[in-house]
């Protein structure tokens, strides 16, 4: 099927977030969508996938206009859409997810389990989808979560396939496995939208590349294009992609963690005895895809959970029974993975949020009154040096852009004396400019002596950054490695599996 | 650059052994729970000076029908001996798991029920001393109305609506259906004495989708908060059927206010089984109506078409529009339905005693929300809440006439005592449906 965007607008208010997009996916291509976050990527799919309804501007399949009033339309007419966050009811089987909007009946809405079973194991077989049709969704890796999102649009006969960020939560090997899956579709007639901002990917599988930038489609390209110009595209001047950092010098140990165990509500144990220290002048990276204890982890250093076994000690001293208010007093900086959930109040001011977690102070406060004055000056002070583009200080932290969201939480936590960072996906959903900004940032905080602790799901994040690499799955710590790793071995490493084929991690090296 | 590779435990990772907190807090749980249970069964063996306990099987209590005495003292024992047995398994944590841990705890729960009752019907005075009845025709009676009101909880919760407004649905439905009724016997000739009742659930039935459809009004329409709809809902159902009912004129009370009574209908066979078949068959039709409901509902939850749906809806909203479904649509319709059955239960209250009054639900419909939270917002296991708490409720009621042994007043808190200790931590990882209470709004 042929798909054509004509002049396709958006807008939200005052906002353009997509202006006059012009596409065409021609049968059986894999049409890569490059973009930073923000850029309108996903507005535009939410657009052709019945999510939204276009300001103006026309889709047409094989010729033929369709509006869509939903995402029902959409997929009786063949789009199917892998979403980035999944749309899977997670305590419901592989089988009813896939079933669910096109039930198979025995006639009078009577579900036939049977017949839904059947469909999976075809679809699965006939793609080289492996997943179990029984196993409840909660109960899987996100990789096969991802795979039963395609069986999902499989089974409603999508023959334009969009995948929104499907890498984000994937480790290399499952990147490579859903490059297969991606080319099996495509020698089978599905044209697939393959939405990223990774340019790795988009050189690795797509025939045809269009960059969005500002809700305008500001060119295209072929994969043979090099790195440098397409993020050049992307961002629209020239960026450099390395961070420049000078040789760590190593000092004492600072945080060491010993044996820490957690075992969440659900009964599972997420952190399995984790030991590790993290030295000053050094930036500790934590590999490891989504959702294998780094957050638990992160959290239990920092007192928001009380880890069920293990120790941890600041400056030799044990800090294991503190909480997040000790921890930050004893000289711990904390940008969290989600900084809207933990990061900062949205309806806050930029002022305040510049001193959240600082507020006790004396500087900021006098006895239960806080000193307005210096806060002010405070909040006039951490915008200059951290570049933050707001309107004012007293503009609320959510009306801000990703990029400068990050950079409130960042510097609050820079604007302290800091024994120990720990940065969780420092660099989530930020511009590439700000990206460069906040990298370089963390190394000199790491030059002052501090010990850094950076987590991050992202291969390009632990390369530019870490001094050492310990890489996290399945609870554990399964090694840790130095910085020049090659990228292969890190993704077996992530992947649970040992370099190599060797039971030694020490062979990494040699 | 430092060189130093760590390789910890990767080579033969061990599961650490760490006891998960949730373990010792069920096991501390049951040896509190089941070391009172013992303290309390001992305590009322100890108190019990003449064992001689006695049990009206059958039919009003007269001359030639007097109540079988027997003596108590091995019903005692043994409850104390199972309680005992059960504390040492949990105290060695070998207290069993899954529906074995299920059965032992309603042997315990039985063996405590009997020994109170020896207790408390021990020592006679004299030849009119109280005597023991069946329990289950008070419960089923009592717990027809909070079955119907689970099932409405489930239907709403499911879907992902709170539904706080049970006990307006009952009170409502309970008004109109005494409406519908008394209005079928005095004006229309034409139904016969038997159906008028019966027309009077219509009545109920229309006032329960009636509030259900206020309640998805404001909650789906114009996401406001449920739980604040809900109580207000219950405000307003006790506030106007008051004022309605203060409208009826004296002399026209046969009109609006005298539905008469459902009639048993005796099923064949079943009825004549010896102590349960008339209690349990010897029903009126709202009675059977439960029983099937429960089945039913459970059947359209989770095996056909709609059920998914509404529990999607429930679970995951966003994913179900992108797959077609419109999730206000359906929770719409489950509110609905939840509004006929909890109809139905409100019906029930004017229909089993023949008039209507002033909040004379009594909180039900909220021991109904009760039921759903400690089964589940599962049907069968919410039902068998609702029974249990028809029971305790019954309980009460027949242990009235020995207002001095046992104080009235501290069984009337039986019932809600035993609904938060039982939802505060002994249904075990209670898991709501995830949009539970979450206006769905869609983008545009």
């Amino acid at each position: 099927m042929r798909l054509e965007i004509k002049g396709l607008t958006k807008k939200f208010g005052s906002f353009t977030a997509n202006d006059g997009i012009d596409l065409v996916i021609e049968p059986g291509e894999i049409h890569c969508l490059l973009g930073e976050n923000g850029a309108g990527k996903s507005t535009l799919m939410n657009m052709l996938y019945g999510l939204l309804t276009p300001t103006s501007g026309e889709i047409l399949l094989d010729g033929k206009p369709v509006s869509f009033g939903g995402p029902g339309d959409a997929l009786a007419a063949g789009i199917g859409m892998v979403h980035q966050h999944f749309m899977l009811v997670p305590v419901f089987t592989v089988a009813e997810n896939v079933m669910l909007g096109h039930e198979q009946t025995y006639g009078g809405g009577v579900l036939n389990r049977r017949a839904a079973r059947k469909q999976v194991r075809e679809l699965s077989d006939r793609y080289g989808l492996k997943v179990d049709p029984d196993a409840y969704v909660e109960d899987i890796p996100v990789g096969v979560q991802q795979r039963v999102e395609i069986l999902k649009a499989l089974a409603s006969h999508a023959q334009v396939l969009i995948l929104d960020e499907p890498t984000a939560v994937l480790t290399p090997q499952e990147i490579d496995e859903l490059m297969g899956i991606m080319r099996e579709l495509k020698a089978q007639g599905t044209s697939i939208i393959f939405i990223t901002h990774k340019l790795r990917e988009v050189k690795a599988i797509g025939d045809k590349i269009s960059v969005i930038r500002r809700g305008k489609v500001v060119g295209t390209a072929e994969p043979s294009a090099s790195e440098a110009e397409l993020a050049e595209m992307m961002v629209g001047r020239s960026v450099s992609l390395v961070v420049s950092k000078d040789h760590a010098e190593v000092g004492a140990p600072v945080l060491k963690a010993e044996g820490i165990t957690v075992i969440d509500p659900r009964g599972h144990v997420v952190v399995k005895d984790v030991s590790f220290e993290a030295r000053g002048g050094e930036i500790l990276g934590i590999a490891g895809v989504q959702g294998n204890g780094q957050t638990e982890l992160i959290k239990s250093l920092l007192g928001l959970i009380k880890p069920d076994a293990g120790r941890i000690e600041l400056a030799g001293r044990d800090i294991s029974k503190h909480g997040p208010r000790q921890s930050l007093e004893e000289g711990i900086g904390y940008v969290p993975e989600d900084r809207s959930h933990d990061g900062y109040v949205g309806s806050f001011s930029v002022r305040e949020n510049l001193v959240l977690d600082l507020y006790r102070s004396d500087e900021f406060s006098r006895g239960p009154a806080l000193r307005l004055d210096a806060i002010s000056a405070n909040a006039k002070a951490r915008i200059e040096e951290f570049d933050i583009r707001t309107e004012n200080a007293e503009t609320p932290v959510a009306a801000l852009s990703g990029g400068n969201q990050q950079k409130v939480v960042v510097a609050r936590e820079f604007s302290r004396p800091l024994k120990v960072l720990i940065a969780s996906q420092p660099t989530r959903g930020v511009d590439v400019g700000s990206i460069e900004f906040i990298h370089k940032r963390i190394v000199a905080e790491r030059d002052r002596g501090t010990a850094v602790i950076i987590v991050s799901t992202e291969l390009e994040e632990i390369y530019a950054l870490a001094d050492r690499i310990a890489v996290m799955y399945d609870g554990r710590i399964v090694a840790t490695v130095p910085p020049d790793i090659p990228r292969a071995d890190l993704g077996l490493l992530m992947a649970g599996a040992t370099p190599g084929g060797s039971t030694d991690g020490s062979e990494v090296a040699s | 650059m430092t060189d130093v590779i760590e390789t910890p435990a990767a080579a033969a990772p061990v599961e650490p052994q760490v006891r998960d907190r949730a373990d010792v807090r069920r096991q501390i749980k049951l040896v509190v729970v089941l070391g009172l249970v013992l303290l309390a069964e001992v305590w009322f063996k100890l108190e019990i000076d003449d064992p001689t306990v006695a049990h009206l099987f059958k039919g009003p209590r007269t001359k030639d029908n007097p109540p079988v005495e027997f003596d108590g003292t091995v019903i005692s024992w043994v409850a104390v001996a199972l309680t005992a047995v059960a504390l040492l398994l949990a105290l060695v944590n070998r207290f069993p798991r899954g529906w074995v841990g299920v059965l032992v705890a309603v042997a315990v729960g039985l063996g405590f029920y009997g020994a109170f009752l020896m207790w408390a019907y021990a020592d006679p005075s004299g030849a009119f001393a109280p005597a023991m009845t069946n329990p289950i025709p008070g419960t089923i009676r009592i717990a027809t109305a909070l079955v119907f009101g689970a099932l409405a909880g489930v239907l709403c919760e499911r879907a992902g609506v709170v539904n706080i407004a049970i006990e307006g649905q009952f009170i409502a439905g309970a008004f109109f259906g005494s409406v519908f009724s008394s209005f079928a016997i005095a004006s229309i000739a034409a139904i016969p004495l038997f159906w008028c009742p019966v027309f009077g659930l219509l009545g109920g039935v229309l006032a329960g989708m009636g509030v259900a459809a206020m309640l998805a009004f404001f909650s789906l329409r114009y996401h406001v908060d449920q739980v604040v709809v809900g109580v207000v809902l219950v405000a307003f159902g006790y506030g106007i059927t008051s004022f309605l009912l203060g409208q009826i004129p004296d002399d026209r009370n046969d009109q609006f206010n005298n539905p008469g009574l459902l009639e048993p209908v005796e099923i064949p066979v079943l009825h004549e089984i010896p102590y349960i078949g008339e209690a349990l068959f010897g029903q009126t039709l709202l009675v059977y109506l439960a029983y099937v409901s429960v089945p039913a509902v459970w059947f359209l939850l989770f095996q056909t078409r709609w059920g998914l749906r509404v529990r999607s809806v429930g679970e995951h909203p966003k994913a179900a529009d992108t797959v077609g479904i419109d999730p206000n649509r359906t929770r719409w319709q489950a509110v609905l339905l939840g509004g006929v059955f909890a109809g139905l239960g409100g019906a029930s209250f004017t229909l089993s005693t023949g008039a209507f009054d002033k909040e004379m639900t009594a909180g039900l419909g909220f021991i109904s929300l009760a039921a759903v939270i400690m089964g589940r917002w599962h049907p069968v296991y919410a039902a068998m809440a609702a029974l249990m708490f028809g029971f305790l409720r019954n309980l009460r009621d027949q242990l009235s006439i020995l207002d001095e042994k046992v104080p009235g007043d501290l069984l009337a808190a039986l019932p809600y005592l035993a609904t938060i200790i039982a939802v505060a931590g002994f249904v075990g990882r209670v898991r709501a449906p995830a949009a539970d209470g979450q206006p769905y709004q869609k983008s545009d």
